[in-house]
């Protein structure tokens, strides 16, 4: 019964499985050589060629706000350079701030008062159901720009100054024992957390009390004593702001209000989707592991930390980085307010030389290497709180 | 035979009017006014100061916010120019068009409604309900010739697109268009070909990697270089091709969530039967995963709904749009809160009903519970 011809090829799976393959690699290509050949048709027409030797050519347009120096003398890369700056500004300081307020409104949702309950589902329902552009369009120009001129400024307790033209508020400047207060920082907080767990295991073993916060806390105080003692003085001087002139401030951090209202924006809108990340891990930990916690008789603090929240986070995590990247990716609506972010400055440069390709891919590519950055960060710390399976 | 069903019934019956002791969940207490005021607002002490604090607050921000609502506030804006923020620049005798989008497609909402609430008693409704998809999709192209013209009515031109119409048309032209797309790709990137799956990953992960603004950035300034001479697409269409590009990769890790819901026994089962590749496909493997992620999909048209208001930023007249060209005329200068607090309450309006819809719509597929 012995086959002899064998299987003709187009009844063969191993020949479809390569032949599928070549027809798709084969169908993109042409793709891509087809729009290619646009392209070239279409630049030649217009006397550009491809290639990124412009962003050493002068820029020439101002930008408003400078981490960095830039004069409109520099190149395009150096623009290119501010604006990835203040990128990261605006993501650095959005991050943390987002998941400081997203956590508080996500516990505020599971809270016991009825009102704290529904105050926080308004929060979470208006600012997830309108768009992001939109808020940062209301709080730049019906808020911040409304706000008075500084003569007239607004002052809360601090000091902070509003003002439509910069919010002031104090920030911390070194002084000589700022590195002495730094070391004794650090190594009481080590201290402290090595006291803290060993405490708690040991309560965890033998059951009983040994008030693990306390003994923490004490640790920690004995550090910073120390540092107080060996220098003499406080860690930091409170760079205050103040009014110079009566028209302008000096001194502290003094925001944009470009950088103030994305800022705002930003982060209480993530903060809408974390609150609710945080609420869905802490529902996803079951009734029974809350319980069983009690009735072993953890006190609730315990009951949180040891049993409630490193459950909660196995769930937290994952959603929690694609909300990082969300924040990340949405500080691009700068360029709406003209805060000068890497896509405003971008725009300026395409206007200015035409050069929309290169523009693109350098976009692109800075976006993607973010999203990439964020990712393993939030990987690596996302291996570390999940289930390790025997 | 039968006594035993029969005697679990009456007992199932006698449970429901009187529960035994043991049985069913504890009742719940009886509160008055005052008990549940001390349950839920003052259980505590440092929950009273919460309440304390929250009552407060909502009054010193209530008044104030009544205050700007009602005495501050100028609403002429609003009032001059709805027909600008609904219909944009469509042109004024070619308004019953819309008028009939808006009667088809809530007539097509009540019928799919009253089909799937009376599917149980109807059979005629149960077979509606089940072509309820297919409805729906084939109603898209009416609502496009409505909108757009052609074949016995006057065409309208994409540049007079505007306002709430042109939000919606591109977050439906958005989720339809990426549909396909987000199907070939997510199937791509579960194939076992190398190559395929590659490729699909790397289109997947770039444009979810970048910023919509990007996207659309790349739309309306390097679409036309990458064109064939002649071929000038206009603004919307661009813009339209960008958020389908854009969906179709959110599409497509949708579809993959519901693709890797569908049992490998369900595959398997089918090539036994002797199905050919693309019918198991087509047949057994995506009517099931696209079920469960219907819901994934209302959200994803959600999200789209909102992220349409970048169209603004390049240049567009969107919802987001009007509302900027109607604030730099200059009898409305400075009435920013007045407008962006309108447009918003629209967004929101749309937003929250489909949210809300969705999750019902969630509830009765039983995806959740699987």
């Amino acid at each position: 019964m012995k086959q002899t011809g064998g299987t003709p090829f187009w009844r063969d799976v191993r020949f479809w499985r390569v032949a599928g393959q070549v027809a798709a690699v084969v169908l993109v290509v042409l793709v891509a050589a087809y729009l290619y050949g646009n392209l070239q048709h279409n630049l030649q027409q217009k006397g550009l060629g491809l290639g990124f030797g412009f962003l050493r050519l002068a820029a020439s347009f101002d930008i408003k706000e400078l981490p960095i120096p830039y004069r409109p003398s520099d190149s395009y890369g150096r623009a290119f350079l501010v604006g990835l700056t203040n990128t990261a500004r605006i993501v650095l300081a959005g991050i943390p701030l987002a998941t400081l307020l997203g956590i508080l409104i996500g516990v505020a949702r599971l809270s016991s008062n009825w009102l704290v309950r529904q105050l926080s589902l308004l929060y979470v329902e208006v600012l997830r159901n309108t768009p992001l552009l939109l808020q940062l369009f209301f709080w730049y120009f019906g808020v911040i720009i409304r706000l008075p001129r500084i003569q007239s400024r607004l002052e809360l307790p601090g000091p902070v100054y509003l003002s439509n033209r910069a919010v002031a508020v104090p920030w911390p400047a070194s002084t000589e024992a700022t590195g002495a207060w730094l070391v004794a920082a650090a190594l009481g907080l080590v201290a402290a957390f090595t006291v803290w767990r060993r405490r708690t295991r040991l309560m965890v073993e033998r059951g009983g009390g040994g008030q693990p916060g306390l003994a923490a806390l004490a640790t920690l105080g004995l550090a910073l004593g120390g540092a107080w003692a060996l220098t003499g003085a406080a860690p930091f001087a409170w760079n205050l702001p103040r009014v110079a002139d009566g028209i302008r401030f000096e001194g502290g951090a003094r925001l944009s209000p470009e950088f103030a209202a994305l800022l705002m924006g930003l982060v209480l809108y993530t903060a809408a989707f974390i609150a609710e990340i945080v609420r869905g891990g802490v529902l996803a930990v079951s009734r029974g592991q809350w319980e069983a916690a009690r009735a072993v008789g953890l006190r609730p603090f315990l009951v949180l930390r040891l049993v409630v929240f490193p459950q909660a986070l196995r769930v937290i995590v994952p959603p929690l980085t694609s909300q990082y990247l969300n924040l990340a990716k949405n500080s691009s609506l700068a360029v709406a307010i003209a805060y000068p972010d890497v896509v405003s400055v971008g725009t300026t440069t395409y206007n200015q030389t035409g050069r929309a390709v290169e523009v693109v891919i350098l976009l692109m590519a800075t976006y993607l290497s973010i999203s990439l950055f964020t990712s393993l960060v939030m990987n690596v710390y996302n291996r570390s709180v999940q289930l390790v399976e025997r | 035979m039968d006594p035993q069903p029969q005697a679990g019934k009456a007992s199932l019956q006698r449970s429901r009017a009187l529960p035994q002791p043991g049985e069913g969940p504890p009742p719940a207490p009886r509160l008055g006014a005052v008990g549940w005021v001390r349950q839920n607002l003052f259980s505590t002490w440092y929950n009273g100061v919460l309440t304390v604090v929250c009552v407060w607050l909502l009054y010193a921000a209530g008044t104030r916010v009544l205050a700007w609502v009602f005495a501050t506030a100028q609403w002429t804006v609003v009032r001059v120019n709805l027909r600008l923020f609904l219909a944009g620049r469509y042109p004024q005798d070619q308004t019953w068009r819309i008028w009939a989008v808006v009667l088809f497609v809530a007539g097509l909402g009540v019928a799919s409604w009253a089909a799937w609430n009376a599917a149980r008693r109807h059979p005629a409704a149960a077979w509606f309900r089940r072509r309820l998809p297919l409805a729906w999709f084939l109603s898209f192209p009416v609502v496009v010739w409505l909108v757009r013209g052609g074949a016995g009515l006057p065409v309208v031109d994409t540049s007079l697109w505007s306002g709430l119409l042109l939000t919606l048309l591109l977050a439906v032209v958005g989720i339809v268009g990426s549909f396909p797309l987000g199907i070939l790709l997510a199937l791509g990137r579960r194939s076992s070909l190398p190559a395929v799956r590659a490729l699909s990953i790397l289109y997947i992960e770039t444009v979810r990697g970048v910023p919509l603004i990007t996207i659309l950035f790349m739309a309306q300034v390097m679409f036309p270089v990458f064109m064939p001479e002649g071929v000038r697409p206009d603004r919307v269409l661009r813009a339209m091709a960008g958020l389908v590009l854009f969906t179709s990769a959110y599409m497509a890790e949708n579809v993959r969530g519901g693709l890797q819901a569908v049992p490998r026994g369900q595959v398997e089962a089918a090539m036994a039967l002797g199905l050919k590749s693309h019918l198991v496909v087509l047949l057994i493997v995506l009517p099931q995963a696209l079920r469960a992620v219907i819901p994934a999909i209302v959200g994803q048209f959600i999200s789209l709904f909102k992220d349409t208001s970048l169209v603004a930023i390049v240049g567009l007249s969107d919802l987001t749009g009007i509302a900027r060209s109607i604030l730099a005329q200059p009898q409305f200068l400075g009435r920013y809160a007045e407008v962006y607090l309108f447009v918003a309450l629209v967004y929101w309006i749309f937003s929250y009903s489909m949210s809300l819809a969705s999750r019902r719509l969630e509830r009765q597929l039983g995806v959740g519970e699987r």
